[in-house]
């Protein structure tokens, strides 16, 4: 049988990184298996795979549309592809420590299903149809339940596994039927064909359009965590092991918001204008809801769960803007509050004890013992309100400008206030750290790798703050998706 | 390069006092010894202001123009310059910006026991945003500064305040951001509105429609009025200023109040001279109801430290009665009403600093007769008491003065009932000196009381020398301010005579507004 007539090599370099993540992520498997693996060790060489995928994310002469459609790579896919594979290299060195405090001897499965997650999720940012974008989903959803329920005796951990699943599969469902009536009105699931028949008005039926779409937008508001949809997060959040939460609320959504946003700008820009009301909706609401149950929070990670909800609202307004600065905007605070969540959940995996360091009041004291690695928290915590000179404040200037642009004032009225509400409980951490005295502080653990990670991720906000153009140029040339 | 002088200095002034004390902050990270800290943090805040002394010999007070002026692209992304410069509005708040941080790191010397190294750090921080404040000409840099001020102020007060540290700390930073946030939603209005653009002298040149000028005013109204802090948002006020260490008390009274003056004179007035006109009559109400208002409250108060964070509230009522006269006595009054306010306001919690270090209490019960124990820090008491009442010869004799004849011109009615205000300064300070200096010897407050070492005389004299420095030669600051006041009161009569507006019709024109966008809705 000859292959040729249906792929050409071009498609395979195109699709080198997730090629080689595959291989790296079988091989610590069978490591794992042969039982050769020593500690750390699958860690290293999964980390080893990533920085190879990376290398041939960076031959950039593979532009285009390959497998006959199916794929398109440009600079948008370009910038996800780095996005994931920095976050699962972040995850990767922060989960060292971890796993071993949680007594999970170098398990291969771990590293080796977070790879597959990264596969997945370049997959949805790559993908030119909604096959594709299912595939990966799935790709990244199964392989997401296993690592929230990965403690495998902690109770907690077990019931967010089958919390996760269950609604997981809910919102599987959602995608899969709204697909299905994509196709039965349009007659494909590529986007192109899907855009060229809105665009003409062949259509079969515009109810099964609007239906398609409703429900391919409740299955990624699932995904994302947006309000009414989010009721799964705090608790799968806060029963995740904390590095896989760290991960889970970071690369998936930025995953979640770039295949949105590739799916309404590729195929549905025609009728984009109809549903900026629900977009209007969704984001008030996330934001408002998130920030509202993240004020009363005891549990940090439940905070952070429920902060980062909210920071999902400020996201969906750069779907609702949806052109160029939006999108530049929105690449940039998906980068900065990546950035922010890896290390304020990793200082909170650092804190976190048996029985204790979840709470606000266990972070008592914290600036006496560890100056530090406090200041680097304030850090992350102010940057995550948005205060200047943070990266944090520059990606809600982006947004929030981006928005005001299309007239959108009273969104960002409402954006701005939940600003404020969320200064609270993001200083509430700060105050716990530096105004409460307490004897027995927390000393929280880290191997150097994640020590010299936490610092560099705090010093790149701050830079990030102050002169922001290096990623803005690249926010920039990213910006073009149909390309 | 209209309206601009840049910078004909060998190396760029503005640029190098913004950012020293910074620096110098990032120097003390990696410090140890806490002596060594001391000492450093002295000696930075010192060479910042000597550094910026020749803004003030080479300054060119006959021209309106911004001086000293730096651009580099910061973000050219988003069409942002990194650009900074003074006029006679701004140039002399550096310099007392200067002067206070060298006399917060002295009298912070022996009353800061705990985590040294991160007090003087976020002391330095503040400088450096602080001054970054007043040189910016960038309204994105501006809102940068602005912001910077709030986490250091956070820490220092509720790091090292008083007992109810946590509490005021945080109604601070959430009153400042509640105002802030609107007006960076201001901002970006005005940044699309004005021609993409965040350059404050190309923003002042556009001409807003009506409607416009009064939502942005209001916007950034919410941002300064905070700040200032005018009458029904002052709240935050007192616990801030009660509960924050000495050195955080006099930032805040000296500067931080000043940087809603300033962004009213620097944004409002030249950006929505309309919206001005239109409002200044509510405005002049509001800044009376301060006065008295704030003045009556001072009179209750039997904690001395929030005395005097009240009685701050009646003086920048004053000093906003003053800005809003729209004319140029009143505005020159109100300017130099600032600076005064920072000199004796700032020297009064210096001194309250002084004796709560020796008997860690601040009610003005526990004390009594200090003039027997203490006499030579009774005479730096008395000096500034005196100052704060207006007594002539002294600074802020001057300034009220420039005000309420300012005020006469602008409204008699509304100037008439700022006088009650002067009454009542004078009844709150004598009566708090009767009871604090005069009075009985109090058998609790002596022990512990020992009089004033050199480190503190040493830290008061300078502010007593510009006490009286400006009380009897008050020209020589005002010949600073005299030509960019002028320039900026044209920018704001050049389109409505100000005649037009009286309370009646400034009324009609907000109703009118309001209808409208009830109607829209």
């Amino acid at each position: 049988m000859d292959l040729s007539q249906y792929f050409t090599s071009a498609d395979f370099t195109g699709i080198a990184p997730e090629i080689v993540l595959t291989i790296t992520a079988l091989s610590v498997l069978t490591l794992e298996m042969m039982r050769i693996s020593q500690q750390g060790i699958n860690l290293l060489s999964a980390t080893i795979g990533l920085l190879i995928a990376g290398v041939f994310v960076g031959q950039g002469s593979v532009e285009g549309i390959l497998f006959g459609g199916m794929l398109r790579l440009n600079n948008f896919s370009m910038f996800f592809d780095y996005l994931y594979l920095g976050i699962g290299i972040a995850t990767l060195i922060f989960s060292q420590g971890y796993l071993e405090k949680k007594g999970i001897e170098s398990r291969g499965e771990y590293p080796a299903l977070i790879l597959f997650c990264v596969i997945g999720m370049m997959l949805m940012t790559q993908a030119n149809d909604l096959v594709i974008v299912f595939l990966g989903l799935e790709l990244l959803s199964l392989s997401l339940y296993i690592l929230v329920g990965f403690l495998r005796n902690d109770l907690l951990s077990n019931e967010s596994g089958i919390k996760y699943l269950l609604l997981g599969a809910f919102a599987t469902g959602f995608f899969l039927f709204g697909a299905a009536m994509i196709y039965g009105a349009t007659g494909t699931t590529n986007y192109n064909e899907i855009a060229s028949s809105v665009a003409s008005g062949s259509v079969l039926s515009n109810v099964y359009l609007s239906l398609g779409i409703g429900l391919l937008l409740t299955g990624f508001a699932f995904k994302v965590a947006l309000v009414p949809f989010h009721m799964w997060s705090p608790d799968v959040y806060e029963g995740a092991p904390t590095t896989v939460t760290a991960f889970l609320c970071t690369a998936p959504k930025a995953a979640g918001f770039g295949a949105l946003l590739i799916l309404f700008n590729n195929a549905f820009i025609e009728i984009h204008h109809q549903w900026r009301d629900i977009f209007w909706i969704l984001s008030a609401l996330t934001m408002t809801v998130g920030n509202v149950s993240a004020l009363v929070q005891s549990n940090v990670k439940r905070m952070l769960a429920f902060s980062s909800i909210s920071h999902a609202g400020f996201l969906v307004m750069g779907i609702l803007v949806l052109n160029e600065s939006s999108i530049s905007a929105l690449l940039f605070y998906l980068v900065t509050y990546s950035v922010i969540n890896l290390g304020a959940f990793a200082i909170v995996s650092g804190a976190e004890k048996e029985e204790s360091g979840l709470e606000f009041k266990d972070y008592r004291g914290l600036a006496a013992q560890r100056p530090w690695l406090s200041a680097a928290m304030t850090v992350f915590m102010i940057s995550l309100a948005g205060f200047p000179p943070t990266a944090g404040f520059v990606a809600k200037y982006g947004l929030f400008s981006a928005a005001i642009e299309q007239g959108y004032i009273w969104l960002v009225v409402i954006g701005v206030l939940n600003t404020l509400i969320s200064i609270y409980y993001y200083l509430r951490l700060v105050i716990n750290m530096y105004m409460q005295e307490e004897e027995r502080a927390l000393l929280p653990s880290f191997n150097i790798f994640a020590i010299g990670l936490i610092g560099l991720m705090a010093i790149m906000m701050i830079i990030l703050g102050i002169i922001p153009g290096y990623l803005l140029d690249i926010t920039t040339e990213a910006v073009n998706i149909t390309s | 390069m209209e309206g601009i002088i840049l910078n004909n200095l060998d190396y760029p002034i503005l640029t190098v006092t913004t950012f020293l004390p910074l620096v110098g902050a990032l120097i003390i990270l990696l410090l140890r010894r806490e002596e060594l800290i001391k000492w450093f943090a002295l000696a930075t805040t010192i060479t910042t202001f000597f550094i910026l002394l020749p803004i003030y010999t080479h300054f060119d007070k006959t021209t309106f123009k911004m001086q000293f002026v730096e651009i580099y692209p910061w973000i050219p992304a988003w069409n942002i310059n990194y650009k900074v410069g003074v006029d006679g509005i701004s140039v002399l708040f550096i310099l007392l910006v200067a002067i206070l941080s060298i006399l917060c790191v002295t009298a912070s010397w022996k009353a800061i026991q705990t985590k040294t190294k991160g007090f003087f750090i976020s002391l330095l921080i503040m400088e450096s945003a602080m001054i970054g404040i007043f040189v910016s000409l960038n309204v994105f840099l501006f809102y940068l500064f602005w912001e910077l001020t709030l986490i250091p102020m956070f820490l220092l007060i509720g790091v090292w305040g008083g007992s109810n540290r946590v509490y005021a700390a945080v109604k601070f930073v959430l009153f400042m951001l509640a105002g802030s946030v609107f007006m960076l939603v201001g901002i970006i209005v005005l940044y699309y509105t004005g021609g993409k653009t965040f350059d404050m002298l190309e923003l002042s040149k556009v001409n807003y429609p009506i409607e416009l000028q009064l939502w942005l005013f209001l916007a950034f109204f919410a941002a300064f009025a905070v700040k200032m802090p005018m009458f029904p948002i002052h709240t935050w006020l007192p616990d801030a200023h009660t509960e924050a260490p000495t050195a955080g008390s006099v930032i805040l009274a000296g500067i931080l109040l000043k940087m809603g003056a300033y962004g009213f004179l620097r944004f409002s007035f030249p950006m929505f001279p309309h919206a001005v006109k239109v409002l200044f009559i509510p405005l002049l109400i509001l800044s009376v109801t301060a006065i008295i208002y704030g003045a009556y409250v001072t009179l209750m108060q039997k904690d001395i430290k929030r005395l005097i964070a009240y009685s701050s509230v009646s003086h920048m009522g004053f000093v906003t009665l003053g800005l809003f006269t729209l004319n140029q006595t009143g505005i020159e009054g109100g300017l130099l009403q600032m600076i005064n306010h920072g000199i004796i306001t700032g020297a009064l919690f210096l001194c309250i600093g002084m004796i709560y270090e020796r008997t860690h209490t601040r009610m003005i019960e526990d004390y009594g007769g200090l003039s027997k124990t203490i006499p030579v820090y009774v005479v730096f008491f008395t000096i500034f008491s005196l100052a704060a009442i207006g007594l002539p010869g002294m600074n802020a004799f001057v300034g009220e003065f420039l005000i309420i004849s300012g005020a006469f011109k602008a409204n008699m009615v509304i100037a008439a009932f700022s006088i009650i205000g002067i009454v009542l300064g004078v009844t709150y300070m004598v009566w708090l000196y009767y009871r604090v200096v005069l009075n009985e010897m109090n058998p609790n407050s002596k022990y512990n009381l020992y009089d004033l070492d050199w480190r503190e005389i040493a830290t008061l004299v300078p502010l007593v020398v510009l006490v009286f420095l400006i009380g009897v030669k008050p020209g020589f600051l005002l010949s600073y301010m005299h030509i960019s006041v002028e320039h900026l009161l044209e920018q704001v009569h050049t389109n409505v005579p100000l005649e037009t507006f009286n309370i009646h019709d400034s009324m009609n024109v907000i109703i009118e507004h309001v209808k409208e966008l009830l109607w829209r809705v």
